[in-house]
Formats: structure tokens, sequence, C-alpha cells
């Protein structure tokens, strides 16, 4: 049975039916219970987007407030992964990423190869990107770039309930290292979600929407602006096919590239920095597997390659838009 | 229960002599066949430091975990993972511990507890901490251990994981490994308290200092604070003050050191000397028992060799291998 919820809720059931079926997942972060050994409630914040809130009373000990000591805990996390835990670590900002990436890319990412096979780190490690709420340089950054580049590590970006439940599930049974990416506009979407348990195996992207003249691939929040831009410019009699990618590390190619022999078309939306990013790889591979079905040059729709700005009014210039896609879009088309 | 005037029984002392003279025997092999180019990579070698690792892992189960450093073939030996694999890893060869693919700085062997010896100073000490998490979870009574040296002592990991160790009251033991040097440079000029136990005082947590060339004194402190970890009484901070006999890394000219530096410490605190004159003049241990220990030490580490020198080397298949590859 399926009804509609938001992907706070969807994310917050997946938890609750995985730690229900196996003891070893615990999550922890800062404040994900929030109020530890403070005179208040227990769990008074349940993070601080209010994910985890309710699971406590149920799960107890098995939810951990940690201190600001994110390299500290993040390899606790990675450390019990390795020795027979499933935890889900929440990294609060993926800004944070710089005050302990070592333990992510060269212990995770690392063990299981340099280790010669004999070792498995089924962490999650969850974190909220992305701009749009003036938070700012330090508090509104894509890194995924970052993530992808490090092999041994998967990452994953939900763009819908459904996906956010079924992909952190499947993240969870996961035996590698998964940087589990939400964008932090995303959380009160609502869909669809059905209440028993299910797994999106990773590289498989989804074609939201069908269309023969050109391909727009996405993931995460921009996914919509994606779809956005589709339905404006199908009133113009031009069909989009929008594909969402769902998991950037492993990445289905196979469907971006079978879209691209149909249309011949392609605008990639990313809400990375341009340099060395998820759009500027994928119009690279498609370059070089598909040159011959491209009937037009590869559109890049990212922010400028600068820090995310401050003021409302910068940051909506900076950001891509769905009228910044339309535009991308009838590029592809002139001749 | 001890049979001598040691706290230890004979199979125990015998035991621990084999761990401290394996590991002489592999280092001093590695040293002389580093010099001849056919090993590859970076090595440090733990010669002088094996009374530490000795000490401290004797009181381990297997199912103890234990982060190690870059300088971590003692903990490798000590911890129980195979000799034979640990030289064809060196090698480089698809038999090797790793397969080849982690070499001397990244010996693994999860199965042993040996979490790895890790190329980032410091960043074993919160994976040492994961392992405790998870002990308290598995209710196994297992503790993790991080060995960490002089120079890691000063990375924000390691000050972060005492905290954590402490608020969480995990079944954790840190143990710097204090030889003195990080790399080249004194540890007298890069840490600013006299003794590492104020450090551990400072984070709320007990700290022991203790004499690291000495087998029975490092047995001694490490077995009160491993068995009050296991027992739920929290984290310790171990010192072991000690001595390298060789270089920072193999190739290290040392010119840091004083010029008559490594002479002496070799005649006046060689840890396994010291451990022989001990166990000899209680009558604990004779002659034979350690000459025929030390055959089979001989053996063992020419077979290693041997065996590694001729093992297969890896495919460009096994380059793929052990990592999803998606591109």
């Amino acid at each position: 049975m399926a009804r509609n919820i938001t992907i706070r809720e969807a994310i917050r059931e997946a938890f609750d039916q995985e730690m229900e079926r196996d003891s070893t997942v615990i999550l922890m972060g800062e404040d994900i219970v929030g109020g530890a050994g403070s005179p208040g409630e227990d769990d008074a914040w349940g993070g601080v987007m209010g994910i985890h809130k309710g699971l406590f009373g149920k799960y107890g000990k098995r939810m951990l407030d940690t201190p600001l000591s994110e390299s500290a805990y993040i390899g606790a996390a990675i450390g019990a992964a390795a020795c027979g835990m499933r935890p889900v670590a929440e990294l609060m900002f993926i800004d944070f990423l710089g005050v302990c990436f070592d333990q992510i890319f060269n212990q995770a990412a690392k063990f299981r190869y340099m280790f010669g096979g004999k070792a498995e780190t089924p962490v999650v490690i969850r974190t909220m990107y992305g701009a749009g709420i003036s938070a700012a340089s330090q508090h509104s950054q894509t890194l995924t770039p970052i993530f992808t580049h490090i092999p041994g590590i998967k990452v994953v970006c939900p763009s819908t309930p459904y996906d956010a439940k079924g992909l952190m599930i499947q993240s969870i049974r996961d035996n590698d290292p998964v940087i589990f990416c939400e964008h932090k506009n995303i959380y009160d979407f609502s869909g669809d979600v059905p209440t028993e348990s299910y797994t999106i195996p990773f590289a498989e992207a989804n074609i939201l929407r069908e269309g023969s003249d050109v391909t727009i691939v996405s993931y995460g929040l921009m996914v919509h602006r994606a779809v956005e831009a589709a339905n404006q410019l199908a009133k113009d009699g031009i069909e989009c096919e929008v594909i969402d990618l769902r998991t950037l590390s492993p990445i289905d190619m196979e469907t971006v590239i079978e879209s691209v022999e149909n249309t011949g078309k392609l605008v990639v939306v990313d809400e990375a920095n341009p340099r060395c990013s998820i759009a500027s790889d994928i119009s690279a591979t498609v370059a070089q597997q598909a040159f011959n079905d491209l009937k037009a040059p590869i559109e890049m729709v990212t922010p400028p390659h600068t820090p995310v700005p401050f003021s409302p009014d910068l940051e909506s210039f900076y950001l891509p838009s769905s009228e910044k896609i339309v535009k991308s879009v009838q590029k592809t088309l002139i001749n | 229960m001890s049979d001598n005037a040691l706290p230890l029984s004979k199979d125990k002392l015998l035991r621990a002599y084999r761990m401290m003279k394996t590991i002489r025997e592999f280092e001093e092999r590695v040293h002389v066949e580093f010099a001849t180019g056919d090993l590859p990579g970076f090595v440090h070698l733990y010669a002088g430091e094996e009374a530490a690792g000795a000490g401290i892992m004797m009181h381990l189960r297997q199912e103890d975990y234990i982060s190690s450093t870059h300088r971590g073939h003692g903990h490798c030996i000590a911890k129980g993972v195979d000799v034979k694999g640990m030289v064809a890893e060196l090698y480089g060869r698809s038999s090797g511990t790793c397969h080849g693919k982690g070499g001397s700085m990244h010996i693994a062997d999860l199965d042993m507890g040996m979490m790895g010896a890790n190329g980032i100073l410091g960043a074993g000490a919160p994976l040492a901490c994961g392992a405790a998490l998870a002990s308290k979870y598995k209710k196994d009574g297992s503790v993790g251990i991080s060995f960490l040296g002089d120079g890691a002592s000063n990375a924000g990991n390691f000050l972060e994981s005492l905290n954590l160790a402490a608020v969480w009251d995990l079944p954790v033991i840190f143990v710097v490994e204090n030889n003195g040097y990080a790399q080249a440079t004194s540890r007298d000029y890069a840490v600013a308290v006299d003794s590492y136990v104020d450090r551990a005082l400072g984070f709320g947590m007990p700290g022991v200092t203790v004499d690291g060339t000495d087998f029975f004194a490092v047995y001694e402190a490490s077995g009160e604070i491993i068995s009050r970890a296991r027992d739920g009484g929290g984290p310790s901070l171990l010192e072991c003050n000690m001595i390298r006999f060789y270089g920072h890394f193999e190739g290290d000219a040392q010119t840091y050191r004083g010029s008559d530096e490594v002479e002496k410490i070799r005649k006046n605190r060689d840890c396994l000397k010291k451990f022989v004159q001990q166990v000899t003049q209680t009558d604990a241990l004779n002659k034979s028992d350690l000459d025929g220990i030390d055959q089979e030490i001989s053996v063992l580490i020419n077979e290693a060799f041997d065996e590694a020198q001729k093992a297969p080397r890896p495919t460009e298949t096994d380059l793929l291998s052990d990592v999803y590859i998606n591109y």
C-alpha cells in the first residue's frame, strides 16, 4: 500500500524498518537525537532537519548524539562498520567534509581494495547539500563530484520520497561505504511511497519523462527544475527526455547514452560548480561514447565557478533554474 | 599461574619471546633485503620497539581489534598475522596478506583483528574507537587498541578520539609509542606537555607511562588497563617510552640523531637483550629453550623470504578486482 509522504518521512521510515530488521544498524551524528545530557526532552531535535524525530523512544542506545568531532565520529562509524556494525553517520552539512575527509577517502574508501578484498565497510554517511536558503558559502555547496572522484565509495542522491526510501534501504544493506546526499530544500517534497520495505538498485537511472527531441540529465533537486523546464518546452511542441541519475557512483551511463542515441542532443543540469563536475564528466563520457550520435554541442547548466553567495539576489543568479534549462535546450535546437 | 619468579608462566614467556624475536628477525631481514633494492615502496621498521607491541598483545584475543601505524610490522606479527603472507605482501605478490594491494604501510588482516597499518598518522584512533563501539553493542568484552607514535599524538584525529572515547566510555586503549622522534623532529620540541599522562587526564581518562623497552613493565601496566576496559571501566592511555634502532624509514641517513646514539641504545636499551637477561637470570627460561625458538624463527624467516621472492606476481586483472568499477 502506498500513501503520500515527504522525503523527511520516507528517510525516517527507511531507518525505522532497517533498525527493526537488523540490530547492527545504528545511527550517530550531531544532535541526531538532540538533547543528550541536557535538562529538557531526550530527543528534543531529532536531527537539525527532524529526520529522526520519534525514533529514539524505540531504539534508545542505538542512536548516538556525538561531540562536535566529525573526524572522530565519522571515523568511529567507519571502524565499527569494519567490525560488523552497519552505522549510519550524519555529516550535518556536506561542507563539513573538510574536517573529516581523511576518514572517508583514505580510510573507508580504501579498505576493501587495499586489504585485498578481505574487508567490508558497510557505513552510510548521510549529508545535506545545496544552495537556496542564503546559507552562504560554507553551508550551501554541492560537493558531489569530490566524492565521485574517489574509487571505492558510492554516491547516492535521491530526488523523490519513493527513491529516498528505497535508496536509503539499499545504502544501509550495501557492503561498501555510501555517501547519501540530501538537498536541504527537498525534505518537504511529497509523493507516493509504499508502506512496506523495498530497495532500489544502484546505477539504475529513472526516466521521469520520455521525449525524442532533447535529453536532459540531472540528479537531486535539479531534477525538479529539469522537469519544470521540460513541461514548459512541451507547450512549444519540444519533447524532452528527463533522466534522473539517482546514483552518481556507480552511474548508469547506458541509459544516458541510449537516450542521446535517440535524441542527438544533451543538456546536463548540475548544481555543482562546473569544473570537473558531474556535468563535465557526463559530457565527456557522451562525447567519447556517442560522438557520432550528437547533432549539437552538449550544453551544461551549472552555477558559475564561484563560491555560493549569501544575498538572495546573487544566489538566484548563481543557481540553475528552469528558465536557464529552457534556454540551453533551445540552444541545442538551433540549426 | 606463574611457575617462576616472573609474573608469567613458562609457556607465556616462551610465547612472548617468540613474538619479539620473530619481529626482530623479520625487521633485520627486511633491512638487509631493502638495501638490495628488491623491496618496493616505503618501509618503516619496528626493531627495538618489540617489547611494547608484545607486552600489550600478550593480553589480547583474536576478537580484539588493533589499529596500527605506518610502523606496523611488529603489531601485525604480535597480533597473529601470518608472517609468510606479510613478506609476500612487502614484495607486492598476489600471495601477500592483501594480495599485493596494500604493502608495508597498509597490511591488514581483519580476521586476526588487525585493522591495518596506516599511512595517515593518527587516523587509526577513530577506527579503534569504532571497534570499541562495536564491542559495546556486541557485548563480547572485546577491546580496541589504537597504536600511534609521539608524532601522531599531535594530530586532531587522536585528540578528538580521546574525547569521544571518554564521553562514550569506550573500551579502547590509546598506546603512544614514544620513540622520541616524529620523523626527524624531536618529541620534546613538538609536544608541549612533559608527560602523556597529563594529556590523558586533560581528556578525562587515566594515563600511565612505562619503560617501553621493559617487556614486563609494559605487560603489567597494559594488563591492568585492558582488563579495566573489558570490565566496562572505560578508556585509558598508555605511554611507552622506547627507541627505534633504524631511521624513520629505510634509507633515512639519521643525521638528526647524536653521533653514537644508535650504538648506545643498541648496547644499553635493547628490549630483547633485557628480556633474555630477565628470564635467564631468574631461571624462568634457559638458553636451550631460547636457542630452539631462534632456530625455528630463522627457518621461518628464510622460508618466508624464499617463497615470497618466488611467488607469482599479480596480473593486470587483479588491478580491477576488490572495488566496483563503473566507468
